[in-house]
């Protein structure tokens, strides 16, 4: 129970706290939270933006959260997501002519493919090699994004617009918008972010695999001990993470601009990470911190049009004293039990993963 | 009774008077309202129309290319008459909402959108940087004149087509270098690149640098100051950021387009369409003002000028990068 009010209330002070910001910059904290939520879920088009940007959230939520388990930082879910969408979009723009259900499956399949190879190679280098994975991933973010963008202007440019990106994808690579949600791209990589999510708890709740991963995050000599081959379980958490956040790229391209855009994503990589902590990690959690971040992205993205002094800029604001709130867990332990601090949660490294708050029930 | 009174003094504040004045809105492109240049310039073009004939206006700036499209469908949501879209990046997203928002009027720059609610403000950046390119080679004494662009897309091409093309009109032998920022939109807003840029190509031996770059160009001025260098600056009149570093800007009215379509819109005058501006119209052109007056030379600016009437009288054919690109 606890492990649920502890992120409720984390969010409840850090929003708050964003609001008292605002109050700060000369508005009224009360309005600035009533356009908050009318802009997220004021009508069936902004659920829809809402869901709509919670989706790759979900998708790198759980890229991170996966890696987390088995004691890995992934800090390249950016990259990973970016040669899924670049591979997705390149698929339907060498191929205009495939008709649906295979062509937004073979596309969809590639960005899995995509993903999954540029998560698998900073695992390997961890696991083979002994170079630390945030250093590798964060490298290889900047090695996708110079990739992206040659494919981008050299191979496959859109020669019908000054924009960066690659060629439309061909008519049957796309996916149909729910019409629920009043045009707002809504398709089925929600569906798909909330299945991946189910798969997620199962793999690590309910099979040998998870539970090896889960073995590996929390005690390397004890996994080793008990027989388990610590590489070859950080190559497969990594390429599973790279895997999960190569899928942002169905939603993106299939599913909304029909083509790679450079500069499309609003780091939705890094967010992920700030989606894992607050989702504690749980495949469930992250669903429900995608959809509350998705919700901050588009109710913030109001403040511009309905205040004279706040602008979207305050979301980051917001995510940020969040996140501070719900790592500040040492301070929670303080306030609720009396309980210590307990100094192995700190001392694994990898930006805190593994420890009490990381584990898995 | 008295509850009653408050409920109707609430609605009447709340209620909107039937003459309600004209709603303008501006998206302005990623190198923002600051950016001393394009988005500057049209900021000033929509403040100018709100004190002058009065219209309600209400700007914003957007963070991702993924951005513009609920930002313009926003505004179209709130019944705002028209909806200025500031760069070509918009394009797709203006495209969208104005077909979903048929009965709202939309304006665009630089980009070409078809559709009857639609203006598009389209700017001959080739005929103005063809001035530019000869002020730029009367002025050099090395023999060589540089241009550091923004972003490496057909639009920059159309200004250094046409710069090249003007400063070999002057000195056939002269060696034009360019170099640009970058390939995203990130291009236009980061000055540090910018004043790598410039600072190579006057080692290089230029001595005059044109800055098509957005924000980007406050590097080059920087590097033209350190190095005692000529810089020469971009759609806004740069002039005064450095004066007698910067020769002169190559002026591109977004400020007169920008209130142009918001005084005809306000007047019930807005039809769609392509507009275009080039040195006839003065929708682009040269600047001398007091900041340059002592750089600009009176027979450089004879020259200029003579060249300008030539072009508008069509006795010019100023190479046009959009039109060599079509197959």
């Amino acid at each position: 129970m606890k492990r649920i009010i502890q992120p409720v209330l984390a969010v409840a002070v850090g929003l708050i706290a964003g609001l008292a910001v605002t109050w700060g910059a000369g508005e009224n904290p009360w309005h600035v939270f009533r356009i908050l939520v009318k802009g997220a879920f004021g009508s069936g088009y902004d659920v829809g933006m809402t869901l709509f940007y919670a989706t790759p959230l979900i998708f790198t939520g759980l890229s991170v959260a996966v890696a987390f388990q088995a004691g890995l930082f992934n800090i390249g879910a950016e990259g990973q997501l970016t040669l899924g969408a670049l591979a997705a979009a390149a698929v339907g723009a060498v191929w205009p002519g495939l008709g649906s259900p295979l062509a937004p499956v073979l596309a969809g399949a590639v960005a899995l493919a995509a993903g999954t190879a540029w998560g698998a190679i900073p695992g390997w280098l961890r696991a083979r090699r002994g170079s630390h994975e945030v250093i590798n991933t964060i490298m290889l973010n900047f090695v996708a994004a110079g990739l992206a963008s040659y494919v981008a202007l050299y191979m496959i440019k859109n020669p019908d617009s000054q924009n960066p990106e690659t060629r439309p994808i061909g008519a049957g690579y796309g996916l149909a918008h729910f019409g629920l949600f009043g045009g707002a791209p809504v398709s089925a990589a929600l569906p798909l972010a909330l299945l991946a999510a189910l798969l997620v708890w199962i793999l690590m709740g309910r099979t040998a695999l998870g539970f090896e991963i889960r073995a590996v995050g929390q005690s390397e000599a004890a996994a080793r001990a008990a027989g388990i081959d610590p590489g070859r379980i950080r190559i497969i958490a990594m390429a599973l993470a790279g895997g999960l956040a190569g899928l942002v790229g169905i939603g993106e391209v299939l599913g909304n601009s029909g083509r790679f855009i450079l500069g499309f994503s609003p780091e939705y990589g890094f967010m992920g990470i700030a989606v894992a902590l607050l989702g504690r990690n749980q495949p469930a959690g992250v669903v429900a911190a995608a959809l509350l971040f998705g919700a901050l992205h588009k109710g913030t993205a109001e403040l511009d049009l309905e205040t004279e002094h706040v602008t979207r800029e305050v979301s980051l604001v917001f995510q940020a004293l969040i996140i501070l709130c719900v790592s500040a867990d040492g301070v929670w332990c303080w306030m609720g039990r009396g309980e210590r601090w307990s100094v192995g949660a700190s001392e694994r490294g990898a930006g805190g993963a593994g420890g009490r708050e990381m584990r898995w029930k | 009774m008295r509850a009653g009174l408050v409920c109707a003094a609430v609605l009447a504040a709340c209620v909107r008077p039937a003459f309600a004045e004209f709603k303008v809105a501006l998206v302005l492109d990623r190198g923002g309202k600051d950016d001393k240049s394009f988005n500057t310039s049209a900021y000033e073009g929509a403040t100018l129309a709100k004190k002058k004939l009065g219209v309600f206006l209400k700007y914003v700036e957007v963070a991702d290319d993924n951005g513009f499209e609920p930002m313009l469908r926003g505004f179209a949501q709130r019944e705002f008459d028209l909806i200025i879209g500031i760069g070509f990046s918009q394009r797709e997203a203006i495209r969208k909402v104005s077909a979903q928002f048929p009965k709202r009027h939309f304006a665009i720059v630089d980009s070409e959108v078809t559709a009857p609610n639609v203006r598009s403000l389209m700017f001959e950046e080739h005929e103005g940087a063809y001035v530019i390119g000869a002020i730029a080679a009367m002025t050099s004494k090395t023999g060589k004149i540089g241009f550091v662009g923004g972003m490496d897309i057909p639009l920059i091409r159309r200004f250094v087509m046409g710069y090249e093309a003007g400063a070999k009109r002057i000195n056939p032998q002269i060696k034009v270098l360019d170099n640009y920022v970058g390939v995203t939109s990130e291009a236009w807003n980061n000055p540090p690149k910018g004043k790598e840029l410039a600072v190579s190509q006057y080692e290089a031996g230029v001595d005059i640098i044109f800055a098509g770059a957005g924000a980007s160009g406050l590097g080059v001025f920087d590097a033209a100051e350190e190095r005692k260098k000529f810089a020469i600056g971009v759609d806004a009149n740069q002039d005064w950021i450095k004066p007698g570093v910067i020769l002169t800007s190559m002026l591109k009215r977004v400020d007169e387009a920008v209130f142009a379509v918001i005084q005809e819109a306000q007047a019930g005058k807005f039809t769609g369409g392509v507009k275009r501006f080039g040195l006839g119209n003065k929708g682009v052109d040269y600047s001398f003002d007091q900041y340059n007056a002592k750089v600009l030379t009176e027979p450089v600016r004879k020259r200029a000028d003579e060249l300008k009437a030539e072009i508008i009288a069509g006795k010019v054919a100023v190479p046009d990068y959009y039109k060599l690109q079509k197959r």
